[in-house]
């Protein structure tokens, strides 16, 4: 590496640290406050620049106008979201909350999608981009503005957080919430102005990655809004200072590892950068609280209830429904529907032991998808395996790599968790597509002795043996020993740990458990699609893992039956596009997080 | 003469945990009153009622005479009422200084928040010296202190403390507990405080009232209680040989 290549990615490492600092810095603000991560604030980076772009290409505003405009809108949404989603649940239910930022990032990405569609937009160059120089290190006066735009409101914000009155308050606020409203200080009126400052910066940070990079895309702010996450993890979460040093680092560190290894190492760097500090330095590298003591319980992130009794003959009739009527009397169209549907349930019903049973809100469950899938194809296609042994093998390899990948998590909690499974499977995919940049064609069907089986209808009658299978499974395994000591982890870690079982033992266990049913279904999916790419496995793959699961009630397998038929199968015969059904899955989480947490076959106790 | 601060049959409720049971208690102006009881008795209930923590099914709570059983915490605190809450709860990584301006957040003359930020320096030598310092960073004694200063910043009538002795050692209580009076007389405020040490509560209380699962069972003065045969039983016999 020359020295201007050097100054070339120092200079680009400022440039994406910068963004990630102004991001790291409004989310470390809103767990201060709140101790409740903020996904919402990940859409922002996408909305920011969506909104400047449109503003400015579209509507021809000069740039000084547009820049306060956006950061206007993008002010009012935060208040709006923190007002409606995410103070409600705030403070009994910080993973709800957490759960339902999620939700709204969702839909905010995608309602920005269908208004400004998926394209990536030109970003106008609205300062020249490489008029000046050092050495042969070309770089603008755009770059020069933007890190001066930051250092002057980080400046800014230190002063306000150390001598101005709401600036005392927010750390007070963060430092000890009821010591601070013991003292009068109006901690809603905190809340709301922690969360108007950290839209206002997701939206700035937003707009800079769009001059910086030069397209606008309203799906980037995820990719962005992780890193900054892990920017605010590495410096502490809740500290602020932490977030700026953290959000440099992981530019720098980033913009050497795309030098040396390409694009794709970005979120494998951020995933590795995540889980050495979570097992390194959990507090991050200013934090001086213990912030993990302050987590809430794994196991009690969703409300209580009591299953709603189902009657004795219900069981048998669906199974007559599922498996003898549909296949019956179902088209093609309701065929395929079906083994969606099929696929998904078992997929959930899997999940439910570590969702439901352990309380682990594990939110990247298109990783262990992916793994199955791609496990499959490449058994059968390349090492001529049958589809029978690939399908439980590829289940298998899923168990296994995902728990090795998962394995340094376990110890951390609460939202930790949930956020380091959602960057594994972000980062199991990035892994996948170094592996496999093109896709896989011709995957094999399957066979019954010679005889292929490619018919809709022979596809959903494999898929509800296997969900036949997986229920019972699960049944077997809840009522077993093993499964009552993973529910005594999820209901009190503290409680189980004192009567000697080790929690995180057995939350590895019911990850595994779940990642085995998440690779069958994979495989199922990869067979039945003969093609698959990367682009399958996205973040709405596990979001909607996440939101069957919730909506028929975390610890129910059969309610996850329920959860897939409602979403997927109702979903695809009003025929949704994808966008809205995202929109819906959002809306249907929060509605269920907020009014009926423990999904609708639970009555709320 | 109307009491400063009065609560009549309150009724506070856990979900379906009765906490307080049509509870009765009455502060008076510029008077110390201590509440004793043991674990889960319903002390610091009582406490976050009166600071507008939880919510009362039923009763009221009245200040100087006004009802603010249904008033906000912050509109309490600037009524005049303060509070030292269970384990000081000072601002660990702001300066003393700072944990000070924290507990004058309701005031907005900025001057007489400067005058009485001079008062507490005064009265409070040890927190002078320490004014640039981080709270979490003082000794316990010291972070009492602080906690004591923060209330008195809001200009109170009334201040609740929650067990301002817990965690501190003998000696370092007695301080506390002359602290306390020395509050009272030099600056005319009312003092509610818990405790658990029967004997030392009522040493510098004029009145006390002991709670039970929940309910007033005992009160009187402070000569009367230490009387009373219940409480030398439960709380000065062989269970505290002070």
């Amino acid at each position: 590496m020359g020295r201007s290549e050097l100054t070339d990615t120092l200079i680009a490492g400022l440039l994406r640290g910068n963004v990630y600092a102004l991001g790291a810095v409004g989310i470390s603000l809103v767990f201060g406050v709140m101790n409740v991560v903020n996904f919402a604030q990940f859409s922002f980076f996408g909305l920011g620049a969506m909104l400047s772009w449109f503003f400015v290409s579209e509507l021809g505003l000069p740039f000084y106008i547009a820049l306060p405009l956006v950061l206007l809108i993008c002010a009012a949404l935060g208040f709006v979201i923190n007002i409606s989603v995410v103070r409600p649940l705030a403070k009994y239910l910080p993973l709800a909350a957490m759960l339902s930022t999620y939700a709204v990032s969702q839909i905010l990405d995608n309602v920005s999608q269908i208004a400004f569609t998926a394209q990536f937009q030109v970003f106008p160059e609205v300062l020249p981009t490489s008029n000046l120089a050092i050495g042969s290190t070309r770089f603008g006066t755009s770059d020069v503005v933007m890190l001066g735009t930051t250092v002057v409101i980080m400046a800014a914000m230190a002063l306000f957080l150390k001598y101005g009155k709401i600036g005392r308050a927010i750390r007070a606020t963060s430092q000890d919430q009821e010591a601070a409203l013991q003292m009068g200080i109006p901690v809603g009126l905190v809340q709301n102005v922690s969360f108007v400052i950290a839209s206002a910066l997701g939206g700035l940070a937003g707009v800079f990655i769009a001059l910086y990079v030069g397209v606008a895309n309203p799906g980037s702010g995820l990719n962005i809004g992780l890193t900054a996450f892990v920017a605010a993890t590495l410096g502490g979460l809740g500290s602020l200072v932490g977030a700026v040093v953290g959000g440099f680092v992981l530019g720098i560190l980033e913009a050497f590892g795309i030098h040396f290894f390409g694009d794709t190492a970005r979120q494998i760097i951020v995933f590795v950068v995540l889980i050495v500090v979570l097992i390194v330095r959990p507090g991050g590298l200013f934090g001086k609280v213990p912030l993990l003591s302050a987590e809430p319980l794994t196991g009690t992130f969703l409300g209580k209830g009591r299953p709603l009794r189902i009657p004795r003959w219900v069981w048998p009739v669906a199974f007559v429904v599922l498996g003898v009527a549909v296949p019956v009397f179902g088209s093609n169209y309701v065929l395929t529907t079906g083994t969606q549907v099929l696929i998904y349930a078992i997929i959930a019903a899997g999940f439910t032991v570590t969702a439901g049973q352990a309380g682990v809100l594990a939110l990247g469950q298109a990783g262990p998808i992916a793994i199955g899938a791609y496990m499959s194809a490449v058994l059968t296609l390349y090492l001529g395996f049958s589809f029978w042994i690939a399908l439980p093998l590829s289940g298998l390899v899923a168990a296994i790599v995902a728990s090795i990948l998962a394995s340094p998590i376990w110890g951390v909690k609460g939202h930790y968790i949930s956020i380091a499974t959602l960057g594994l499977g972000i980062a199991i995919v990035a892994v996948i597509q170094l592996v496999f940049p093109q896709g896989l064609y011709n995957i094999p069907v399957p066979t019954f002795f010679g005889t292929p089986l490619s018919t809709p209808l022979a596809y959903y009658l494999i898929d509800f043996v296997v969900l036949v299978i997986t229920l019972v499974i699960m049944w077997r395994l809840r009522r077993s020993h093993l499964g009552k000591v993973i529910s005594s982890v999820g209901a009190d870690e503290v409680a189980a740990l004192a009567s000697g079982v080790r929690g995180r033992n057995y939350k590895a266990l019911a990850f595994a458990v779940s990642a085995f049913f998440a690779g069958v279904g994979g495989s199922l999916l990869a067979h039945q699609y003969t093609y698959i790419d990367p682009t399958i496995f996205t973040m709405m793959m596990s979001l909607l893992v996440v939101t069957i699961v919730i909506l028929g009630g975390v610890g129910l397998s059969y309610g996850a039956v329920i959860g897939s038929i409602i979403l997927i199968g109702a979903m695809e015969l009003l025929r949704f596009t994808p966008e809205l059904r995202i929109i819906v899955y959002g809306l249907v989480l929060i509605l269920v997080v907020r009014f009926r947490p423990g999904g609708i076959l639970v009555r709320k106790s | 003469m109307t009491a400063l601060l009065a609560l009549d049959d309150v009724n506070v409720f856990y979900g379906p945990f009765h906490a307080l049971r049509g509870n009765s208690l009455t502060v008076g102006e510029g008077e110390i009153v201590s509440l004793l009881g043991g674990n889960a008795s319903g002390k610091s209930t009582t406490m976050k009622t009166i600071l507008g923590l939880i919510k009362v099914k039923s009763g009221t709570v009245r200040f100087e005479g006004r009802d603010i059983t249904h008033a906000s915490t912050r509109r309490r605190v600037i009524g005049g009422i303060a509070s030292v809450p269970e384990a000081r709860r000072v601002f660990p990584q702001m300066t003393v200084d700072e944990n000070l301006l924290a507990g004058a957040y309701t005031r907005s003359d900025r001057a007489g928040i400067a005058d009485d930020l001079e008062r507490m320096r005064e009265h409070f030598p040890r927190l002078a010296e320490r004014r640039r310092q981080e709270a979490g960073t003082l000794s316990g004694g010291e972070q009492q202190m602080l906690a004591f200063a923060r209330a008195l910043m809001s200009r109170p009538k009334l201040i609740c403390m929650d067990e301002p002795t817990m965690g501190l050692s003998p000696k370092l209580v007695d301080q506390v507990l002359d602290e306390i009076v020395r509050i009272n007389r030099e600056l005319g405020v009312a003092v509610l405080f818990v405790e658990q040490q029967a004997e030392l509560a009522l040493s510098i209380a004029s009145r006390g009232y002991v709670l039970a699962t929940g309910e007033i069972v005992l009160q009187g003065t402070a000569r009367e209680l230490l009387d009373d045969p219940h409480i030398q039983e439960a709380y000065l016999g062989k269970a505290n040989p002070s």
